[in-house]
C-alpha cells in the first residue's frame, strides 16, 4: 500500500475502521465461495441431499450481505480519505496566504482537490480489497484441494505462480517500450485539447479548417501508437487468461480419466472442478484493477508531494495580542525595509523607510511594477521583509523571516514586482536614507528580537493587527455567498442594518436592492454578475462594515473603471478615510486628490514624498530627475502636510504640470 | 461509418466468442467429469476431452483478440467523435464564452465514446449472447430449468442495471451541484485569498468548504450504498438461480450429467453479466457526456454563412461601420450600441475606452465572429487597381520585409473590382482574410517556435519570418530560445510579454489588407511597450489599421481616436483635439502622464 496513504489510514481512526471492515468483508466473502463450491459439489454428486440447497441459499445470502457491507465500508473509506486529504490541501492553501500562491500551483491545487482525489476511488475500493482477497483465497483454495485431490492441487500450485511470474516477465520486457509509448501517447493525446484551445488563433489566420486534417492525422498516429502499446500490454492479460483456462483443462481432463479408472470419486472431482478456477480468479481481479489503481497512486503521490513540498507556514497562534493598546489611528513606521521575491536578483522594495502619521492619508503612486502593491502587501503581512522592520505605534510587527522557508515563495499576489527594472530615483532614495538613517541599528535589533523567540508570536500578532485593517484590493473577490455575507466578511456578527448602512455609505445600496433577491442574492462565479465598479463598491462596503478598523489600505480601487463608477468610489473612499489612517495605491487624479501626501515609488524605492517631515532633502534630490512631471517635484514644501485643503491644491497643480511635460517626452519617443 | 460498423461487429464477435468458449469450457468439463463417473468406454469421452482443451486455449486467445479489436474500434470512434466536435467548433462560437475548463471537459467528454464501447456496448453484447446460449442449452436439457435461469438472468442483467442507472441518474442531479459548490468554495479560498487574509475570514471559508465537502461525501456514500445493494442482489440472483436450477433438475429426475452441466453453465453465464450492474453506473455519466457533445454540435454557429457568397471588391479597401449594434445575449445590454467608423485605405484609427466598453466586440464584429443585431459593416474597393495589388493594402510600401507573408493568404478567387459589399455577404473565412491581426487571448501551441509563427503565414520564407520577429522585437528572445524549440504547455513556457510579441509577429507576418491590433502592448513592461508602440506606429504608417489600446502614449500619430464607453462612441477626434476638451480622454491622458516618469 502507498506509504503516505497507509500513514493517513493509521492516523485516522474512522478511516482505519472502515477500511478494515471493507477488507475483512471482501476476504470472508471470498472464503465463502469455497463453502459454496463444497455444497454445490456435494449436491451435484449426490453426496448431499437436496435440502442442502437451502444451506447453499443461506451461504449465498451471507455472501451477498458481506458484499453489501464491503461496498458500504468502501464508500465510507474513500469519502473519509478524500475529505481528510481535501481538508489538508485546503488548509495548506489558506495558510500559504495570498502572496505565496502562484497561479500555476493554485491551478494544480484546485484540480487535485476536485477530480484529482477521485482517482483514489478505484485504488481504495477496488484494488486494495482485491489484493487482500488475492493474498488469502488462493492459499485457502490450495489447502482445500490438497485434501480433495493432491495431484490437482499440485497442478494448480505449479501453474498459479506462472501468472505473476509471466506478468512480471512481460512487464519487465516491455517496460521501457511501454513507458516511451505512454509518453508519446500523452503528447499526442494533448494535441486535440491544444488545438481546440487555440481555435480562436487558428480562426484569425484562416488555419482552422486546415487543422481538421491535422487532427485526423494525429489521432490516427495516436491510435496506432496506442494499439502498438496495447498489443504488448495485453500480453500479460493473455498470460493470465491462458494460465487460468488451460489449468482448468489440465485439471479436468486427468480427473476425468481417473474417474474412468475409478481412482477418484465424483464429489471430489466436482469439487476440484469448481474450486480450481477460484484459485486464479482473485489474481485476475487484481490484475484488471492494477492500471486504474496506479492512477490512484499517482494522485496520492501528487497530493502528498504538494503537502510535503510546501513549507509549513508560520504558526498562527491563538491568543490575540494587541500591539497598539488604545484603538486610535495608528502610526506606521517602516525602517529600511527590503523585500525580495525568490528567484529575483533585484529587490521588489529596497531599503524603504517611511513614517505614516496617525490619520494621515497617503497616496502611493508610480508605474506598475514599481513596488506599490508590494508595500501594501507588506503592511497586510502577506510578505515578510528580507531586512528592516515595520513598527506600529512603536511596537514591532515584522522583522525578517526566521528561516529561508518563511520568505515569500510566490509572486502572484504582487503585480510582478521585480519587473520594474527602473533605475531612476537613486538620488532620491539616497537622500531618504540619509535623513532617516539607522539602517544598521534596525536590522541588528531585529536579529536580537528574533533570537529571543518573538518571531514565533508573529502569526498571532498579524491576526490582531489585521483586525484593525480594512483592505480594498485592486480586484476584490466576491465569494459564492449572499451580498450581505460578502459585505460582512470582516465582521461576521454584523446585523443586516449594519450591512445596509455600510452598503449605503459605499454607494452600493442602490444597485444591491435592485438585484433579484436584494441582499440575499448569491454572488460569485455561479451567482449574479456585478460590473467592475459594483464589485469595488461591495468591497468598499466590506471596509465600511468594519467600523473599528483604523487603517485603510486601498489598492488602485478605481483602476479600469469608467468615469461614473470612479466618482462613486471616490466619494465613498473620501468618507471612509475620515478619521482613519489611509494608504491608497492610486493611478487616477481623482483618487490622488483624496490624499494629504503623495509618495512616489520607482524601482522599489521611494523617489519623492510630498509630505514626510524629513523629506525635503529627498525631494531636493529627486526634483531634477523628476522634472516637471512628478507631483512631488512640483510641490513647494510649505504647502504640504496633513492639511486636506493645501494637499488637494497641491495635487491639482501637479496634475496640470504633468501632461504638458509628458507630451514632450512622448513626442520624442514617438519619433525616435 | 460503414467500416466502423464492421469493426464494431468484429470486436463484438470476438467478445461473444470468448465468453461462449468460457461457457463451453465449463459445460464440457462438467459433462466430462460427470459422464466419466458413469464409467463409459474411453472413446465416449474423447470428444469432450478435445473440446475441453480446445475451448481452454481458444478462450484465452479470443479474449486477447477481443481486447485488441475492442480498443481499436473505441479509439477509432473517439477519433471520429473528436473530428466531428472540432468541425462543429470551427464556425465561430461566441467569443470568450468558452472557458478553458469547459473546453477541457468537452475534450474529456470525447473519451466517453471509448467507455461506451469498451465498458458498455461490447461487454453487454457478449453478456447477452452468453445468457441466451445458456438458456438455449437449458431448453434442450430441461425447459423448466431454462425458465428459472431466464428469470435469474433478467433480474441480474436487466432489472438491476436499469435500477442502478435510474437511481444514479437521479443522484447525479444532486451530485453535480454539490461538486460545483465545492469547486466554488475552493475557488473562493484561492482567488479570495487576499480578501480572506485581510479580514481574518480564512477559517470561516475553510469551514464552508468543509461543509461543501461533507455534503458531497454524503451523496457519494449514498451512491456507494446503491452500488453495494445492487452488487449484493446480483450475487443473490446468481446463487439462488443455480440453487433453483439444481432443485428443478433434481425434482424432475434429470440425470446427474445434465444436472451438473445445467448447474455449472448457469453459474458461469452470470460472470459476464454481473459487471453490467456497476457498468450501468458509469454509463449514466457516459450518456450525459454524449448529450453534452450533441448539444455542442447542435449549437448554431454565431454567424450565418451567406448562401451566395459575394466577391471582395478590388483595389484598396475602405471599411465602413454603420450604426453597429451587437448584443451578446438577448437579455443583456448591447455590447455595441450604434457605433460608426470609417477606415479609408491607409488610415489608422485607435479605439480606447474602459474595459467592457465594447472595444473587443468591435474587433469581433469586423472579424465576423459575432452577428450584428443591426447596422452594417461594408467593404468598398476603389476599382482603380488590379485584383492582385489589393492583397497587400499597402499603399506606401514602406515595409518591404512584411509583404513576403501576404502571398499565402491571398486566394484571388473572390476578387472583383470597385463595388461595395456587406461583410455579411462574404464567407466568414474571407472576412478574416481581409481583417485580422493580433486578437484577444493569443494562444501558444505545443509546437516549435517557427511553426507557432508560421501558422500566420504558411508560405512565408525565412527572411519574412525573421523580419516579422524583428519588428515585433522578439529577435533576442528567438535567438535565446531557438527557432525549433517546442513551446506551449509541455514545452518552454512563454511569458505574457513574449506571448504578446509572438502574437504581434504573427499579425505582421500575416499582413492582412486591414490590420487589427487588440492591445498590442498589453502585459509588456513600460519600456518595451513604449518601444514596441513606437515601432508599431512606424511599421503601420500608411497601412489601414485599427488599434485597440488602453495606453495613450504615441496616439498623436494616428489619424483618429475613438473613445468607446458602454458600447457607444463617447468622443472622437485626433489626440490634439481630444486633450483640449474635458472628458474621458483628457482624464486618462492626465493620469497616465501623472504616473509615468519623465
Amino acid at each position: 500500500m502507498h506509504k503516505d496513504l497507509l500513514r493517513l489510514v493509521r492516523g485516522e481512526r474512522a478511516v482505519r475502521r472502515h477500511l478494515a471492515l471493507c477488507l475483512a468483508a471482501a476476504v470472508l466473502a471470498g472464503l465463502l465461495v469455497l463453502v459454496q463450491a463444497e455444497l454445490l459439489a456435494g449436491v451435484l454428486s449426490g453426496r448431499l441431499e437436496t435440502p442442502a440447497l437451502a444451506l447453499l441459499a443461506v451461504v449465498v445470502g451471507v455472501r451477498g450481505l458481506l458484499g453489501l457491507a464491503q461496498g458500504i465500508a468502501a464508500g465510507r473509506t474513500t469519502t473519509a480519505v478524500k475529505s481528510v486529504l481535501r481538508h489538508r490541501l485546503l488548509s495548506r492553501l489558506r495558510d500559504l496566504g495570498p502572496a505565496r500562491l502562484t497561479s500555476h500551483r493554485s491551478g494544480e491545487l484546485v484540480t487535485l482537490t476536485g477530480r484529482g482525489l477521485d482517482a483514489l476511488d478505484p485504488y481504495l475500493n477496488g484494488y486494495l480489497p482485491a489484493v487482500a482477497v488475492a493474498g488469502v483465497v488462493p492459499v485457502a483454495v490450495l489447502a482445500r484441494l490438497v485434501f480433495a485431490d493432491l495431484s490437482s492441487a499440485v497442478i494448480v500450485l505449479v501453474t498459479l505462480p506462472l501468472i505473476p511470474v509471466f506478468g512480471a516477465l512481460v512487464g519487465m520486457h516491455t517496460k521501457a517500450v511501454t513507458e516511451r509509448q505512454w509518453r508519446a501517447l500523452s503528447r499526442l493525446g494533448g494535441h486535440f485539447l491544444d488545438v481546440v484551445r487555440g481555435l480562436p488563433t487558428l480562426r484569425a489566420f484562416g488555419r482552422a479548417r486546415y487543422q481538421a486534417e491535422v487532427i485526423r492525422r494525429v489521432t490516427d498516429a495516436h491510435r496506432s501508437a496506442t494499439m502498438r502499446t496495447l498489443r504488448v500490454a495485453f500480453l500479460s492479460s493473455l498470460v493470465l487468461e491462458l494460465a487460468a483456462s488451460l489449468s482448468l483443462a489440465l485439471v479436468a481432463v486427468p480427473i476425468g480419466l481417473r474417474l474412468l479408472g475409478g481412482t477418484l470419486d465424483l464429489p471430489a472431482a466436482l469439487l476440484v472442478l469448481l474450486l480450481a478456477p477460484e484459485a486464479y480468479l482473485p489474481l485476475r481481479n487484481m490484475g484488471t484493477r492494477f492500471h486504474a489503481a496506479m492512477e490512484g497512486v499517482t494522485a496520492a503521490d501528487d497530493v502528498f508531494a504538494v503537502l510535503d513540498r510546501e513549507p509549513e507556514p508560520r504558526s498562527a497562534g491563538g491568543g490575540a495580542l494587541d500591539p497598539a493598546g488604545p484603538a486610535a489611528a495608528p502610526e506606521i513606521r517602516l525602517e529600511n525595509v527590503t523585500v525580495r521575491y525568490p528567484g529575483r536578483t533585484e529587490a521588489a522594495l529596497e531599503d524603504v523607510s517611511l513614517v505614516i502619521a496617525p490619520g494621515e492619508r497617503v497616496a502611493l503612486v508610480g508605474e506598475s511594477g514599481a513596488g506599490k502593491s508590494t508595500l501594501l502587501h507588506l503592511l497586510l503581512g502577506f510578505l515578510t521583509p528580507e531586512s528592516g522592520r515595520i513598527l506600529v505605534d512603536g511596537v514591532e510587527l515584522s522583522g525578517p523571516a526566521s528561516g529561508p522557508a518563511a520568505a515569500a515563495s510566490g509572486d502572484a499576489g504582487a503585480e510582478g514586482a521585480g519587473d520594474a527594472g527602473t533605475e531612476g530615483g537613486d538620488a532620491g532614495a539616497e537622500g531618504a536614507e540619509e535623513t532617516r538613517g539607522g539602517g544598521e541599528a534596525g536590522s541588528t535589533e531585529t536579529r536580537v528580537a528574533r533570537d529571543a523567540g518573538i518571531a514565533e508570536d508573529a502569526g498571532a500578532r498579524w491576526e490582531a493587527w489585521r483586525g484593525r485593517l480594512a483592505f480594498v484590493p485592486q480586484r476584490p473577490h466576491l465569494f459564492a455567498a449572499s451580498v450581505a455575507d460578502n459585505i460582512r466578511l470582516g465582521s461576521p456578527g454584523a446585523t443586516l442594518q449594519q450591512v445596509r448602512a455600510a452598503a449605503g455609505a459605499a454607494h452600493a445600496d442602490g444597485f444591491v436592492t435592485e438585484l433579484p433577491e436584494g441582499y440575499d442574492t448569491v454572488l460569485g462565479e455561479r451567482g449574479a454578475n456585478l460590473s467592475a465598479g459594483q464589485r469595488q463598491r461591495v468591497a468598499l462596503a466590506r471596509a465600511f462594515c468594519r467600523p473599528a478598523a483604523d487603517l485603510l489600505l486601498l489598492d488602485e480601487p478605481t483602476a479600469r473603471l469608467d468615469g461614473r463608477s470612479e466618482a462613486a468610489i471616490v466619494a465613498a473612499t473620501r468618507e471612509l478615510a475620515e478619521g482613519r489612517t489611509a494608504v491608497i495605491v492610486a493611478h487616477r487624479p481623482a483618487m490622488i486628490d483624496l490624499a494629504d501626501r503623495v509618495v512616489r515609488i520607482a524601482g522599489g524605492r521611494i523617489v519623492s514624498d510630498s509630505g514626510s517631515p524629513g523629506a525635503s532633502a529627498a525631494r531636493g534630490e529627486a526634483a531634477p530627475l523628476g522634472g516637471t512631471t512628478g507631483p512631488g517635484g512640483a510641490t513647494p514644501p510649505d504647502t504640504t502636510g496633513p492639511g486636506g485643503e493645501a494637499a488637494s491644491d497641491d495635487t491639482t497643480a501637479s496634475r496640470d504640470a504633468g501632461p504638458s511635460g509628458d507630451t514632450v517626452a512622448t513626442g520624442a519617443g514617438g519619433t525616435r | 461509418m460503414r467500416r466502423m460498423g464492421g469493426r464494431i461487429a468484429l470486436a463484438a464477435a470476438a467478445g461473444v466468442a470468448a465468453e461462449l468458449a468460457g461457457l463451453a469450457l465449463i459445460g464440457s468439463a462438467a459433462w466430462l467429469i460427470t459422464r466419466a463417473a458413469e464409467q463409459p468406454p474411453l472413446a465416449a469421452l474423447s470428444v469432450a476431452i478435445v473440446g475441453v482443451r480446445a475451448f481452454a486455449t481458444s478462450k484465452g486467445v479470443l479474449r486477447y483478440g477481443e481486447r485488441l479489436t475492442g480498443h481499436d474500434v473505441a479509439l477509432r470512434a473517439q477519433a471520429t467523435t473528436r473530428e466531428r466536435l472540432y468541425q462543429a467548433l470551427v464556425p465561430a462560437g461566441p467569443p470568450s464564452q468558452k472557458g478553458a475548463d469547459l473546453l477541457s471537459r468537452m475534450v474529456d467528454d470525447t473519451d466517453a465514446v471509448q467507455d461506451l464501447l469498451v465498458r458498455g456496448l461490447l461487454p453487454a453484447v457478449a453478456a447477452l449472447v452468453t445468457g441466451i446460449a445458456a438458456v438455449v442449452l437449458g431448453l434442450f436439457l430441461l425447459p423448466a430449468a431454462a425458465l428459472v435461469l431466464t428469470a435469474g438472468l433478467l433480474t441480474a442483467g436487466v432489472v438491476l442495471p436499469a435500477g442502478v442507472a435510474a437511481v444514479t441518474r437521479r443522484r447525479a442531479a444532486l451530485i453535480a451541484p454539490a461538486r460545483a459548490e465545492l469547486a466554488a468554495r475552493v475557488a473562493d479560498l484561492l482567488h479570495g485569498a487576499a480578501d480572506l487574509a485581510a479580514y481574518g475570514a480564512g477559517d470561516r471559508a475553510l469551514a464552508a468548504s468543509a461543509g461543501a465537502d461533507a455534503r458531497l461525501a454524503a451523496l457519494e456514500r449514498a451512491q456507494a450504498r446503491t452500488g453495494a445493494v445492487a452488487t449484493c442482489l446480483g450475487v443473490l440472483a446468481q446463487g439462488l438461480t443455480v440453487a433453483g436450477v439444481v432443485l428443478v433438475a433434481q425434482g424432475s429426475g434429470t440425470g446427474s450429467v445434465a444436472t451438473a452441466v445445467l448447474a455449472l453453465t448457469s453459474l458461469v453465464c452470470f460472470e459476464p453479466l454481473l459487471p453490467m450492474i456497476t457498468a450501468a453506473e458509469r454509463m449514466t455519466g457516459v450518456s450525459a457526456a454524449l448529450r453534452r457533445l450533441r448539444e455542442v454540435r447542435a449549437t448554431p454557429p454565431a454567424v450565418a454563412e451567406p448562401a451566395r457568397p459575394a466577391a471582395v471588391p478590388g483595389g484598396p479597401l475602405t471599411v465602413e461601420v454603420e450604426d453597429l449594434v451587437v448584443r451578446h445575449a438577448a437579455d443583456r445590454a448591447p455590447a455595441l450600441n450604434g457605433v460608426a467608423l470609417t477606415l479609408t485605405p491607409g488610415k489608422r484609427v485607435a479605439v480606447v475606452g474602459p474595459s467592457g466598453a465594447g472595444k473587443s466586440t468591435l474587433l469581433a464584429a469586423l472579424m465576423r465572429l459575432v452577428e450584428p443585431e443591426s447596422g452594417a459593416i461594408r467593404l468598398s474597393g476603389s476599382g482603380s487597381t488590379g485584383p492582385d495589388a489589393d492583397a497587400d493594402g499597402d499603399g506606401d510600401g514602406d515595409a518591404p520585409g512584411i509583404e513576403a507573408g501576404a502571398g499565402g493568404a491571398g486566394t484571388g478567387t473572390w476578387t472583383g473590382t470597385g463595388k461595395t459589399v456587406d461583410l455579411r455577404d462574404l464567407p466568414s473565412d474571407e472576412a478574416r482574410r481581409i481583417m485580422t491581426g493580433l486578437t484577444q487571448d493569443p494562444y501558444v501551441f505545443q509546437a516549435s517556435f517557427r511553426d507557432n509563427l508560421r501558422l500566420a503565414g504558411p508560405e512565408a520564407d525565412e527572411a519574412a519570418l525573421a523580419e516579422a520577429v524583428r519588428r515585433a522585437r522578439l529577435e533576442d528572445w528567438a535567438e535565446r530560445t531557438g527557432w525549433d524549440t517546442v513551446l506551449g504547455e509541455d514545452g518552454r513556457t512563454v511569458s505574457g510579454g513574449q506571448l504578446q510579441r509572438l502574437a504581434l509577429a504573427r499579425a505582421l507576418l500575416n499582413d492582412p489588407p486591414v490590420l487589427l491590433l487588440d492591445e498590442p502592448a498589453e502585459a509588456l513592461d513600460e519600456e518595451t511597450a513604449d518601444a514596441l508602440m513606437a515601432d508599431l506606429l512606424d511599421a503601420t504608417r500608411g497601412r489601414t489599421t485599427l488599434l485597440v489600446t488602453h495606453r495613450l502614449r504615441g496616439l498623436e500619430e494616428v489619424d483618429e481616436i475613438v473613445v468607446l464607453e458602454n458600447g457607444s462612441v463617447l468622443q472622437r477626434g485626433t489626440h490634439r483635439e481630444l486633450v483640449e476638451v474635458p472628458g474621458y480622454y483628457r482624464d486618462l491622458w492626465r493620469s497616465e502622464a501623472l504616473v509615468s516618469r519623465a
